[in-house]
């Protein structure tokens, strides 16, 4: 019988499966470089649309506050901020995935102090969030504080959440984190109409809050109007 | 740990990965050798062969088996059919026993003892210089032995010749499913017939020559998969097996999960234990592919499905955590989900294309084992079957046999 073992065919096997792990690897990379690609359009924009805002607003604000409130929210920063979330799982917290992170918080902080002048000028009250969380040490109510939040935004569409890893090396949160004197051992925090409320709060009481404080009326389900 | 289940993950990936290109490329090699014969073959000479249908309560579907062997285009004068009851409880010796008037039919009735004691008894009376067996729910096809046995004259090296098992009368579901496997095991064990690296001689119509048996003694129990051990004893020795594709059995198939967990269970049990028995062949040189790449192929393929459906139920069990702490935390909400698809968040990690690659080399080995088996390209629902059915109970029972063989309990025949 021949039991002639053909050690070169085993060989090109292993090199045809390396190949197909590298081409593998080459093809994850790709796609992956072109999410950040996508990640960084949206964040561009983001940036773009701010700024504009910004611009707007000292242009016009001297006056008039009438079309201002309209232009000024953000809502691509919602779905940044879930594709970043995915890309950090999914992609791995590589050096572009955290500095993309960076810059969304930057933007959150931009978007949320352009809120603020506005209110100041124009007394348009913007309803929002500030939402402190970590990522450390499995923080089991950071997890079921976002996930109230989460709920919360769907309910009422008009609120925005700014939410920040407090473990993020970027300036501006830590300054965020000193004014509102935000301590790693009260996470998750929440800042709602200034006030600071620190560990986890449930649906019920965060509702009642937030509709007392920016007078919201729950969404309704749509109804379909006959053509 | 996360870091060390992925090296784990990776490794058994890459081993997937590699058995699938070691397949395809011995394919490539081959493909030239390989022939499907559509009509009648007539051989130079006609040797005696035996043929033994042990039986144990199939009371069902001996007849037709019986018949099937009747029909074989092959001088009736050089068939020599032994009927062996092995104790059965049912009508299924007075069934055969109506068989008993014809000149080459012998009708034999023992004790029960298990399958391989029944053909142990026809080997005892065995005169000709081939034997086979057919288990007595299969049937053979009439060109089937004359197609095996032009191996034989073929090739004076061949000591058994293993036919191709397809499924017969597939009704449900999961006989589908077995369909779409069978299809599948026709392709690979044509490419472990190149590598003469078979591992089973199947109960339904193998054929061996005489001498097997004499030099290397008769069925042993192999932990209820005598038809398994005996290929290990032969690849031991050094004797060829090969494979005819266009000799067809047909075979009944477990109709219910239940059925097919046991038969599984039986299979993945003898094949752990009868490597285990054999270890010393493992990564022997001297044993040649069978050595090298069936059994760690088989223990490969064990621990991948095992591992691969921990890691799943892992995942589904974080993804239904998940949903459980947002009931919990928010309560049963009414909204309906955003479904809005949107690419970005698809899954793009390399190992992805690698499974989708592992997948595609399946499905084309069901192909092309369905173009060996009914002479025609295409695809078949069972092949949409297969991947749910078996992705959901071969975990089980190849968990099972790997408890059973840590435990040395042995599973039941049925």
């Amino acid at each position: 019988m021949n039991n002639n073992i053909d050690w070169k065919k085993y060989l090109i096997v292993f090199l045809i499966t390396v190949s197909l792990f590298l081409t593998a690897g080459y093809l994850s990379n790709y796609f992956g470089n072109r999410k950040i690609n996508q990640l960084k359009l949206i964040q561009d924009k983001i940036a773009i649309d701010i700024l504009s805002s910004e611009t707007q607003f000292s242009l016009l604000s001297e006056l008039s506050c009438k079309n201002i409130s309209d232009s000024v929210y953000s809502p691509e920063l919602g779905e940044l901020g879930n594709k970043l979330e995915w890309s950090q799982n999914n992609l791995g917290a590589t050096e572009e995935v955290s500095y993309l992170r960076k810059y969304y918080s930057l933007l959150q902080i931009k978007d949320y102090l352009l809120a603020k002048k506005i209110f100041t000028r124009c007394n348009v009250k913007s309803a929002f969030i500030l939402y402190f969380y970590t990522t450390f040490d499995n923080c089991n109510l950071c997890q079921k504080q976002g996930i109230v939040l989460t709920s919360l935004r769907e309910k009422y569409p008009e609120l925005k959440v700014y939410s920040f890893d407090y473990s993020i090396d970027l300036s501006a949160v830590k300054a965020m984190l000193q004014i509102y004197k935000i301590k790693d051992t009260e996470l998750p925090a929440l800042v709602i109409d200034d006030d600071v409320l620190t560990g986890f709060h449930p649906m019920d009481e965060l509702e009642i809050r937030v509709k007392e404080s920016f007078k919201f009326q729950e969404k309704k389900p749509e109804t379909k109007s006959a053509e | 740990m996360a870091s060390i289940s992925n090296v784990i993950f990776y490794v058994l990936i890459f081993l997937s990965v590699y058995v699938q290109v070691f397949f395809l490329v011995t394919f490539l090699e081959n493909r030239k050798k390989i022939v499907v014969r559509n009509g009648k073959i007539k051989l130079a000479n006609y040797p005696m062969v035996t043929i033994a249908v042990p039986c144990f309560n199939e009371e069902k579907t001996v007849y037709q088996t019986i018949h099937s062997l009747l029909n074989l285009n092959y001088p009736k004068d050089k068939v020599k059919i032994f009927l062996i009851d092995d104790g059965s409880t049912d009508n299924t010796y007075e069934i055969i026993s109506k068989f008993a008037q014809y000149p080459n039919i012998e009708v034999f009735r023992k004790e029960n003892g298990g399958k391989y004691t029944a053909l142990n008894l026809a080997l005892e009376h065995l005169e000709t210089d081939f034997f086979g067996g057919l288990d007595a729910d299969s049937f053979a096809d009439p060109e089937s032995l004359i197609r095996i046995m032009s191996y034989f004259e073929k090739d004076p090296e061949a000591m058994a010749v293993v036919p191709s098992v397809v499924v017969y009368n597939f009704k449900n579901t999961i006989q589908n499913a077995q369909q779409a496997e069978y299809y599948m095991g026709v392709y690979f064990k044509k490419m472990l017939g190149f590598l003469g690296a078979i591992n089973v001689t199947p109960g339904p119509l193998t054929i061996f020559r005489r001498c097997v048996f004499k030099d290397l003694g008769f069925y042993r129990h192999g932990h209820n998969t005598e038809d398994m051990e005996i290929a290990f004893r032969m690849q031991k020795n050094q004797y060829k097996i090969e494979h005819c594709n266009d000799a067809y059995v047909y075979t009944n198939t477990p109709t219910t999960v239940r059925k097919l967990y046991r038969q599984r269970l039986r299979w993945i049990y003898g094949f752990i234990n009868n490597t285990l028995d054999y270890k010393n062949l493992l990564f022997r040189k001297k044993y040649g592919n069978f050595s090298i790449f069936t059994l760690p192929m088989g223990m490969i393929s064990i621990v991948s499905v095992s591992y691969l459906f921990g890691r799943i139920a892992y995942n589904f069990g974080s993804f239904l955590y998940s949903k459980f702490l947002v009931f919990q935390t928010t309560g049963f909400s009414f909204a309906s989900p955003n479904f809005n698809f949107d690419p970005f968040f698809l899954n793009i990690r390399f190992f992805v294309f690698l499974v989708i690659l592992i997948y595609l080399s399946i499905i084309f080995s069901m192909v092309f084992g369905k173009k060996m088996a009914e002479g025609r390209w295409g695809l078949s629902l069972g092949m949409v079957y297969f991947f749910p059915v078996f992705s959901i109970i071969a975990p089980f029972w190849l968990m099972k046999a790997v408890y059973n063989t840590f435990l040395r309990r042995k599973p039941a025949w049925r």
